[in-house]
């Protein structure tokens, strides 16, 4: 069972890169641990370590004002490419809960959502305008998803979310559980089914 | 009001998507997100183990272990497999899935299975990929099984659960796009450079929150393996698949395949399936006409797959670019690629060559690049591979005599596998090292910590492993198919 989470409260990073993929978030010769935790070591793996293994002074996470956030404000196609989850999970291990973007890749929203990693598409202007503000000075973010709100220094902003995906945060519910609900459903439409669409092995090629 | 809406609705002709999408829904909730029966379920060693695990703790089986089929392929060993597999890590992932695979009752093709394979060259090879049925694997590139009228998504590894517990999907129907190729393509510009072209255009977010459908005389004139090419990079413009109306091409290669439907099962199934072309009327959230008379073969210069040019023009130039974030993608690229601003393509020298991949990793594929080397040697200062797509692709080449062409000409010729597309195993790129690919990834370190790739389809990728750079391959005198087919079964 999740957690429910009502209030993310926490610093925001600036993270200025656009059209960021999923090899970049965990490269795949991490892909072979079979291990959820313990993957924020390998987060942006090759941004922020140069190859002898010392921390690039260059990554924005690298940066001491930034290394506790727990919140990017990124920039357009977060997360597309490989379906990876791995690369929700490293996120989550660095300690990021909430990416803010204008716009995300597909399987990498939904991943993040199955994993209570909260992803807020705001327009381009206001994704900026949070960037420019964070990078001027520590900037806190209180979102607090009863009421849709990004909250800091006195102003806030409102986001549009899926009404599902917002319960999901609130009750922190296993999808599974909730999808066996249907059982009966999905038993009726399986009898229902064509033969022909049941795969039976017949003859093999070079057999 | 609502009546006019009404009768609009019911005019409206339906896109095979909707086609598919309809019939497949066990319950729709008001928001649109729909429970959506799953007819196959592909997985492999990657990203299917935690999957398993997470089964395992609540105590739950697989509900469908006859309609879910595991094959180990991104992290195989693509040199000789009766040999132990050194990496460690690599070793545990193919160990896991081969437990899984017993413990849920689910059919595997192995190491050593005559008919392992990547994922998305099997399924429908062995006819598990059929025409209207939904197909998801934990695999971006599941798209490419759209090409034979299947919807099929992508999916990530709580997903892939789901889907083990209750063979379904909750999913938010997709916009619709549709690209329509036109013209006609040039004798060796392939749909790799077909879809290149239209990522180049449309860009890598252009597609997020779509699923496109292709049409139009150029994929009507396309055989099935370069569709499934065309719609195997439909993730890299953001989309999360893509489909083509199934036609006869369709169902003469689905025909006969060793899990496909056959006798009467096949006579209905070929009844239902003539039902799933789009009509000429349906709807959709956008279309794009792209006419393809002109289009040279393309070659990616810079990060992602959207970097791309034609063969005759120059590597872009930051200072052409008026937006200081456009300028500081393209500076930030051209130095990760060690490429200089107005470079021509046809200058720029290669090191590694791979031939391979869902992309381009076909019997279609291997003889396009036999067409180059017939008769020709690779260059010197290049390290050439071939990993064809599945084992089954390489004893079709093999028996056709193929592989003596690659042989010949200085290629490594190896078992099937994802190999250096995605560098899980012992085929990886140096720091440095520039790479003609034909896999679908140019993004940084993909094909090894360093590495540089430029994305291109077999025959140029073959072209430049004899000229150790990029060759416009319009000007090269090359045999046809037939012709170079013909040559190999007789020399
Ligand atoms: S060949 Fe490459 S893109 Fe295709 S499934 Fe394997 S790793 Fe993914």
């Amino acid at each position: 069972m999740l957690e429910p989470i009502k209030v993310i409260e926490g610093k925001a990073a600036p993270f200025r890169v656009e059209n960021v993929d999923t090899d970049q978030i965990i490269p795949a010769e991490f892909l072979k641990i079979i291990d959820k935790k313990g993957l924020g070591r390998y987060c942006f793996y090759r941004w922020r370590y140069s190859e002898d293994g010392r921390l690039r002074e260059d990554f924005i996470l690298n940066n001491p004002k930034y290394r506790d956030a727990t919140i990017l404000v990124a920039s357009r196609n977060f997360g597309i490419g490989s379906s990876r989850e791995n690369a929700v999970w490293a996120l989550q291990d660095l300690g990021i809960r909430c990416i803010i973007a204008p716009s995300f890749g597909d399987i990498f929203y939904v991943n993040s959502i199955k994993n209570m990693l909260l992803c807020i598409k705001l327009p381009e202007e206001k994704v900026r305008m949070l960037q420019e503000e964070a990078e001027k000075d520590i900037l806190i973010l209180r979102i607090d998803l009863e009421e849709n709100s990004i909250r800091f220094r006195d102003r806030v902003i409102y986001f549009e979310l899926d009404e599902a995906i917002r319960e999901r945060f609130l009750k922190g519910l296993d999808e599974v559980e909730l999808s066996l609900a249907y059982e009966e459903k999905i038993r009726r439409y399986e009898e229902g089914m064509k033969s022909f669409l049941l795969p039976k092995p017949r003859r093999f090629i070079h057999d | 009001m609502i009546f006019k809406d009404f009768i609009r609705l019911r005019l409206a002709g339906k896109s095979v998507f909707d086609k598919i999408w309809e019939s497949h829904i066990i319950y729709e909730k008001e928001d649109g997100e729909a429970l959506i029966y799953v007819d196959r379920h592909l997985t492999h060693e990657v990203t299917s183990p935690m999957a398993f695990e997470g089964l395992r703790e609540k105590n739950r089986k697989v509900r469908r272990p006859d309609l879910t089929f595991a094959v180990m392929d991104h992290n195989v060993p693509t040199s000789d497999r009766l040999k132990p597999i050194i990496d460690e890590t690599s070793a545990k992932q193919i160990a896991a899935l081969e437990k899984n695979s017993k413990e849920f009752s689910i059919t595997l093709f192995d190491l050593y299975s005559p008919y392992q394979g990547i994922v998305h060259v099997i399924g429908p090879e062995l006819g598990l990929t059929i025409p209207g049925i939904t197909l998801v694997c934990g695999d971006s590139h599941t798209s490419t099984h759209g090409a034979l009228g299947a919807l099929a998504f992508g999916i990530g590894t709580s997903e892939v659960e789901h889907v083990f517990a209750t063979q379904t999907l909750w999913l938010k129907k997709p916009k619709k796009m549709l690209i329509k190729l036109e013209g006609k393509l040039d004798e060796v510009v392939t749909a790799k450079d077909a879809v290149l072209w239209i990522i180049r255009n449309i860009g890598v977010g252009g597609g997020i929150g779509y699923i496109l459908e292709y049409d139009g005389r150029v994929v009507r004139e396309m055989d099935v393996e370069a569709r499934m090419t065309l719609c195997n990079m439909a993730i890299e413009a953001g989309a999360r698949t893509a489909i083509i109306s199934p036609d006869e091409k369709v169902f003469n290669y689905v025909k006969g395949r060793p899990y496909a439907p056959a006798e009467e099962e096949w006579d209905e199934a070929l009844r239902s399936w003539k039902e799933l072309v789009s009509d000429p009327d349906a709807q959709y959230h956008k279309t794009i006409t792209f006419s393809l008379d002109k289009l040279e073969p393309q070659v990616s210069w810079g990060t992602n797959p959207s970097m791309t040019v034609g063969i005759s023009e120059e590597v872009p130039d930051p200072d052409d670019y008026d937006d200081p974030k456009e300028r500081e993608v393209v500076e930030r690229a051209l130095r990760y690629m060690g490429l200089k601003p107005r470079m021509k393509m046809t200058d720029v020298k290669i090191d590694v060559v791979f031939i391979g991949s869902c992309t381009n990793g076909r019997l279609s594929d291997i003889i396009d690049a036999a067409r180059v080397l017939k008769g020709r040697k690779i260059s010197h200062n290049v390290r050439a591979l071939i990993v064809p797509g599945s084992q089954l692709v390489k004893r079709m080449a093999e028996r056709m005599g193929l592989h003596r062409i690659f042989i010949d000409a200085g290629f490594e010729w190896k078992n099937s596998g994802c190999s250096m597309c995605i560098a899980m195993n012992e085929d990886k790129l140096r720091p440095g090292e520039r790479c003609a690919s034909t896999s679908n990834r140019n993004f940084e370190n993909r094909q090894g910590p360093g590495g540089r790739t430029h994305l291109v389809s077999p025959i140029m990728a073959a072209a430049a492993a004899v000229y150790g750079r990029f060759v416009d391959i319009r000007e090269l005198d090359l045999p046809t198919r037939e012709e170079v087919v013909e040559y190999a079964r007789t020399h």
